[in-house]
């Protein structure tokens, strides 16, 4: 049997993509820091599809402990997908190095640190897949969440060179760039209808990404049109433009 | 956050304040801070209950709890639609104790509506096949409820329309099914005494429901097909479904993709529908094999129907009436129908066995549903048709409607002051308070 591990399974797009390879036979490796929520979204799993699912703790930001979780895990994913992230208080964070610290070390540093010994591993076998879910955050600092757009843009960064790297090895990495969702992370915010996705969406694009060994994906298509504008865009205007 | 919200008949909206959770400690913890706010599921209830300034939408507490493959039991978190539900359970031999005919609704939704089907007459509503209920009240606390423990808190939860609470819980039990199938026998009624007396004659069926031609007249007035429903057996199936009993194709889903303008639904419109659909059953009577999907829930392949209606948006109306005043009252109020013009493109009629509760919508009698689209002489229109209904001793459905007059309520739910009291003293500062509650003045 395959297994899938899912990094930041709370996570509502993590949940929906258990789903989506869960129905297909997969098992379920499910990693995250909050081992309550993570327990019921086992049982829920566990009701709706055969697989075997495990609920496992894991701390992003605890880089010394990423070593032992893999050596730890109950069986080999053969696709690692890394959702966690933290969006963070910009305002707060620029005035509050424990903020913008978490931010950096929940988007960006945990994942190279516990990508990194993934990497390793599927390098070595020759097999296996990588997804990382980063943002479109990351391709443009404005000044209402730079501080998050900037970690995401160090993800997308690694993930490309990631690609790169392990492209010899027969490992895809695949980066998923989300574009608004509906999740937990976004609730308070007031999202525009047709740039935003369910997490459902983000989760069967995931999985055609895995299956067509995609390399960057926007999950709804008018993103990749929107960030080509806004990449654009010279500089001398975006720095007065109100973001 | 701040958003247009409406049930299903699009009447009415209101701007309002919509907050989630996925833990009963976040749900507390709103439930705390809020003065005043009501459950809200996945809003397909018709009028007005579920909307407030205030909605705590439940989908995000969706989980499934336990499911027993042996026993046909289904435990969740309250905010779990049908369809998944379906979905899980179907592949193991087990249906929904009782269905409403849409299946993109809330569990606690069907507790708190206390749903009926069409098997109302065999197995009763929703609520009666409920096992344990938590229900997060005014106190703070999530408690825990059965017809056995708490039953105060039970018996306001049931049919309730969320006023007790936010429904956090649901444990019930399931039907075992062989097929996913479903044995359809049609019969043509040429008038209001013929369904009637079809009804009579197929009281031991297990599902039944019939649709009617709400714009005929004189002697063809009440003009309807009876669609009868048995769980098809393995050994009642044609040899290409017998391996795989319990799996039926998917079909395609269409959409209504915009609000219609007003004018496509008029009597011209629904007489046409109404003819075709009557005189497509060429036979008197026929039985044919039909998948669950389409015989429970046919409008749920058509998204966003209610889109039909225009942006004005529509009203149900569903009453029912005890069983010795039913055929008077049908009669006189179809005549009023007919007589107006009103046609309803949809008309539902269905004979219900006996029911409990304290605001449970059915009783031994007819209900009848209608759909409305919104109109300036339609309100007085309805008041008319509730004084009628109360005459006769029978009621309004709550989970329908948006606009009877409190004292109609009072007059039809006989015990709507049993049912006050009791609420009164699960949450004496009414922090659970929908637009509903407020135009039905539900205080005591």
């Amino acid at each position: 049997m395959n297994y899938i591990l899912l990094l930041g399974a709370t996570s509502d797009m993590a949940f929906a993509t258990a789903k989506e390879f869960a129905k297909r036979g997969w098992g379920l490796l499910l990693a995250a820091r909050n081992q309550e929520q993570l327990a019921v979204l086992k049982t829920d799993l566990e009701a709706r599809y055969e697989v075997p699912v495990y609920a496992l703790p894991f701390e992003a930001r605890q880089f010394s402990s990423h070593e032992a979780f893999l050596a730890g895990l109950p069986h080999q994913p053969l696709v690692t997908a890394l959702f966690f992230g933290y969006l963070g208080d910009q305002q707060k964070a620029q005035d509050d190095w424990q903020e913008s610290s978490r931010i950096i070390e929940a988007n960006y540093t945990g994942a190279v640190s516990i990508l990194n010994l993934v990497a390793r591993q599927y390098e070595q076998q020759k097999q296996g897949a990588i997804i990382g879910v980063s943002s479109v955050a990351g391709e443009r600092g404005r000044k209402s969440n730079y501080l998050y757009g900037s970690a995401k843009a160090g993800l997308t960064a690694y993930l490309s060179g990631l690609r790169n790297r392990l492209q010899a090895s027969g490992v895809p990495v695949i980066t998923i760039k989300p574009g608004f969702v509906a999740t937990r992370m976004t609730e308070h915010l007031n999202l525009p209808k047709p740039l935003t996705a369910s997490p459902r969406q983000v989760a069967e694009a995931i999985y055609k990404a895995y299956q067509k060994k995609k390399n960057v994906v926007y999950v709804l298509p008018v993103w990749r049109l929107i960030m080509q504008n806004i990449r654009m865009i010279p500089e001398p205007v975006f720095k007065k433009m109100n973001l | 956050m701040k958003k247009l919200l409406a049930n299903w008949g699009q009447y009415p909206a209101l701007e309002a304040n919509e907050l989630s959770f996925r833990t009963p400690a976040e749900a507390a913890q709103i439930v705390a801070s809020e003065e005043q706010l009501i459950a809200r599921g996945a809003g397909r209830c018709y009028g007005d209950a579920s909307l407030a300034a205030t909605v705590l939408s439940t989908l995000q507490y969706n989980k499934i709890r336990a499911f027993d493959k042996q026993q046909g039991i289904f435990d969740c978190q309250a905010g779990i639609t049908l369809d998944e539900v379906l979905e899980v359970i179907l592949p193991w031999g087990w249906f929904l104790p009782v269905t409403p005919g849409t299946k993109f609704i809330t569990v606690g939704g069907a507790v708190a509506s206390d749903v009926h089907g069409k098997n109302h007459h065999s197995d009763g509503s929703f609520c009666q096949h409920v096992e344990v209920l938590e229900v997060l009240t005014a106190s703070g606390q999530v408690l825990r409820c059965s017809p056995y423990e708490n039953t105060t808190l039970f018996e306001t939860t049931c049919g309730g329309m969320g006023l007790s609470g936010i429904i956090t819980r649901v444990r019930f039990r399931l039907k075992k099914i062989e097929t996913a199938y479903i044995r359809q026998t049609q019969q043509k009624a040429a008038n209001l005494e013929q369904i009637f007396r079809l009804f009579e004659e197929n009281r031991q069926a297990t599902y039944s429901v019939a649709w009617i031609d709400c714009l005929q007249k004189g002697r063809h007035l009440g003009r309807s097909i009876l669609m009868l429903g048995e769980h098809a057996r393995v050994d009642e199936l044609p040899q290409k479904f017998r391996k795989d009993p319990l799996q039926i194709r998917e079909k395609k889903k269409l959409s209504v993709p915009f609000n219609l303008p007003a004018f496509t639904l008029n009597s011209y419109s629904i007489k046409a529908f109404n003819w075709a659909f009557y005189h497509k059953l060429r036979a008197q009577q026929r039985t044919d094999l039909t998948d669950y999907d389409t015989y429970f829930y046919p409008l749920d392949f058509v998204h966003h129907w209610n889109r039909m209606y225009g942006k004005r948006g529509f009203v149900q109306y569903q009453f029912v009436l005890p069983l010795a005043g039913s055929y008077e009252g049908l009669r006189q109020i179809l005549e009023k129908i007919s007589q107006k013009g009103m046609g309803s493109f949809l008309a539902v009629l269905k004979l219900f066995g006996p029911q409990a509760g304290l605001l449970s919508f059915p009783m031994e009698g007819y209900t009848l549903a209608l759909d409305f689209p919104v109109r300036p002489d339609l309100f007085p229109f309805l008041d008319e048709l509730d004084d009628t209904v109360h005459r006769l001793g029978g009621r309004i459905y709550l989970s329908k409607d948006a606009r009877m007059k409190p004292e109609k309520f009072l007059q039809g739910y006989a015990r709507a002051n049993e049912f006050l009291d009791k609420l009164q003293q699960l949450d004496p500062a009414q922090k659970f308070v929908s637009l509903q509650r407020k135009r039905l003045h539900l205080s005591t």
